[in-house]
């Protein structure tokens, strides 16, 4: 090992409960980073997931507003939309309030040709299809309630009251990371037949629909034909794309995500001084040896490559450590508050960050100690001791 | 009749308190030649460790010039000055400056890492000189697991290693006792009269002094007369 690496190996471990602390707090400054950048992109995993070719219409009052049924075939018209489909949010939970998850009513074979990232085998895909009961839960769903093929779920009603049962055909699994796999869909059909029976006003009505379009570049000619469509109708219709749809969700808590974010920078900038203190205690105290090098001819450069690698030792443990812990860390988040977060994936950009975050903090600690050394007199850094 | 090694002329040197200056040097001139071995002493605040400082390239003057083998160091910048220091001079502290975490080998291995040597030769060069002062069984053993002396002759053996034209010397038995300290003033004058090398020691010690070809009285920064 070259002399000089290992000597500033060495120097980092010189003090080692201050070392030793100091890497721990760095582990849990990338620990806290990690799950709370996590935590952010977990937030905005709706808008991630939002496919370009897909735009949603609604009603243009408000989204509790419905649309009539009678619209699905003007906008299959429209030029540009290649496939449509609708839906309701449906708003149950399963047996008790807190087992609360999104449930969608949907056309249920225009909704699969559309939403191909929902992955069902064959056979259940039918099954789905041709059984008016039927229902298709995510992975995770499925999963978090034990539910099985074949199983009976009776969901309780919110919006449209009372209980529902469905017999569970299939289960779905995202195409990637970013579906959410906590999903419940049953036919809106079923719905529907239920509403003329028990509130009739309320039927044939749809909370959205879902249209497909040929090219993402169409989104804003196509949205302009649908609401033109029906303008000054009873119901006018606002169409915008399906990331803007689920931006519109995610900005009513906007200002909590900033300041999560702004907790994570604040928590990297603490541990930015804890260890720019470190290092200047650290410097400080070997201010003598520093100037013993000088006058063995090391120069500006050599001084402040072994005070940056030291800091470099020392955050670069403290990231690993914090890295390694994040992954246990998220398991653990995903499994306790899977409800809230049912797509809680640590990205890889989040692990970049947390390196960056390593290697800025050892810089800026270094900064100062090396110019400490460099400017100070060789002469009076030696009688330090003397 | 040719120029001395060392060759210092008009050399002044002052320094802040608040807004007074205060001379530390004044006006020095002192040659000294090839081969010699000078102690320069005074009383604690006559200048006698500025000058050495100032020789040995660490510190600057206000005014004046240091010839040394034909180059003014005093005109060199910083870059210049310190490839200079590490080609010409070595340095042997009081307290000896080792660095803690490196063996008494490293250490000595230290200085070369700035020259174009492989990792083979500095060693085998850095244990050579651990030999030559006395300490082949210690190579491996860190700062804190010598004596004094021991740690003063790795010292001298690291100021050694790049085979520099001077030594300087600080005060280099002001830490130890009496029989570590002749180990030491022996060595030097080994390495003066075997090697060489010019050797300036700075010392309190008249008995330390004793060892050099020239002693010189620094008082209230001003240089004795030389003796005839």
């Amino acid at each position: 090992m070259p002399l000089l690496i290992k000597m500033l190996l060495k120097n980092a471990f010189r003090h080692g409960l201050r070392t030793g602390l100091t890497i721990a707090g760095m582990t849990i400054a990338i620990l806290a980073f990690g799950i709370l950048t996590t935590v952010v992109d977990a937030w905005y995993a709706g808008v991630e997931a939002s496919r370009a070719n897909r735009l949603i219409t609604r009603n243009a009052i408000s989204l509790t507003f419905e649309l009539p049924l009678s619209y699905y075939d003007k906008i299959r018209q429209v030029e540009g939309a290649t496939k449509v489909s609708y839906g309701n949010w449906f708003g149950a939970f399963y047996k008790e309030e807190r087992n609360f998850f999104a449930n969608f009513a949907m056309e249920a074979q225009s909704h699969l040709d559309i939403v191909t990232e929902l992955v069902l085998r064959p056979e259940e895909r039918d099954a789905y299809i041709k059984d008016r009961r039927g229902a298709i839960a995510g992975r995770k769903l499925a999963e978090r309630f034990g539910w099985e093929i074949g199983d009976l779920v009776a969901l309780t009603g919110t919006i449209f009251p009372g209980d529902w049962e469905f017999v569970l055909r299939g289960i779905y699994k995202g195409r990637d990371e970013t579906v959410d796999e906590s999903i419940f869909f049953f036919h809106w059909d079923y719905l529907n037949e239920s509403l003329r029976e028990t509130m009739p006003e309320r039927a044939g009505q749809v909370g959205f629909y879902i249209i497909e379009i040929a090219r993402p570049e169409l989104a804003g000619a196509v949205s302009k034909r649908v609401d033109s469509l029906f303008k000054n109708s009873l119901a006018e219709t606002l169409t915008e794309t399906e990331r803007a749809f689920a931006m519109s969700f995610v900005t009513m808590t906007e200002a909590i995500m900033t300041a999560i974010q702004l907790v994570s920078i604040v928590v990297i900038v603490i541990i930015m001084a804890v260890t720019a203190n470190t290092m200047a205690m650290s410097v400080r105290e070997r201010l003598s040896e520093f100037a013993a090098l000088k006058t063995l001819g090391f120069n500006r450069a050599h001084l402040s490559f072994l005070i940056f690698g030291e800091a470099m030792v020392i955050t670069s443990l403290g990231a690993a450590l914090g890295i390694a812990l994040t992954f246990p860390a998220a398991q653990l988040f995903r499994s306790e508050l899977g409800q809230f977060f049912p797509v809680f994936n640590i990205k890889p950009a989040t692990i970049y960050m947390d390196i960056a975050a390593a290697v800025i903090v050892a810089s800026v600690s270094a900064v100062i100690p090396s110019y400490r050394v460099a400017a100070a007199p060789i002469t009076a850094a030696l009688r330090r001791i003397a | 009749m040719s120029a001395p090694f060392i060759g210092i002329r008009g050399l002044s040197k002052s320094y802040m308190r608040g807004e007074r200056a205060l001379p530390v040097l004044k006006n020095i001139n002192l040659d000294i030649a090839a081969g010699e071995f000078l102690a320069l002493m005074g009383p604690s605040g006559s200048g006698k460790s500025t000058l050495l400082n100032l020789i040995a390239g660490i510190d600057r003057a206000d005014d004046g010039s240091i010839a040394i083998e034909g180059v003014d160091i005093t005109t060199l910048g910083e870059a210049s000055l310190t490839a200079w220091r590490s080609d010409h001079v070595g340095f042997i502290f009081q307290f000896y400056n080792l660095i803690p975490v490196l063996t008494a080998l490293e250490n000595v291995e230290l200085p070369l890492v700035l020259k174009e040597m492989s990792r083979k030769e500095r060693k085998e060069r850095a244990s050579l000189l651990l030999g030559l002062v006395g300490l082949s069984e210690r190579v491996d053993h860190y700062p804190g697991q010598l004596s004094g002396g021991e740690q003063q002759r790795v010292a001298i053996a690291r100021a050694m290693v790049t085979d520099p034209s001077i030594l300087v010397a600080d005060e280099p038995t002001g830490d130890l006792d009496r029989a570590s300290a002749e180990e030491v003033l022996n060595l030097m004058r080994r390495v003066n009269e075997e090697f060489g090398k010019v050797v300036i020691m700075v010392t309190h010690d008249p008995r330390a002094a004793e060892k050099a070809h020239v002693i010189r009285h620094l008082e209230k920064g001003v240089l004795n007369a030389a003796p005839h």
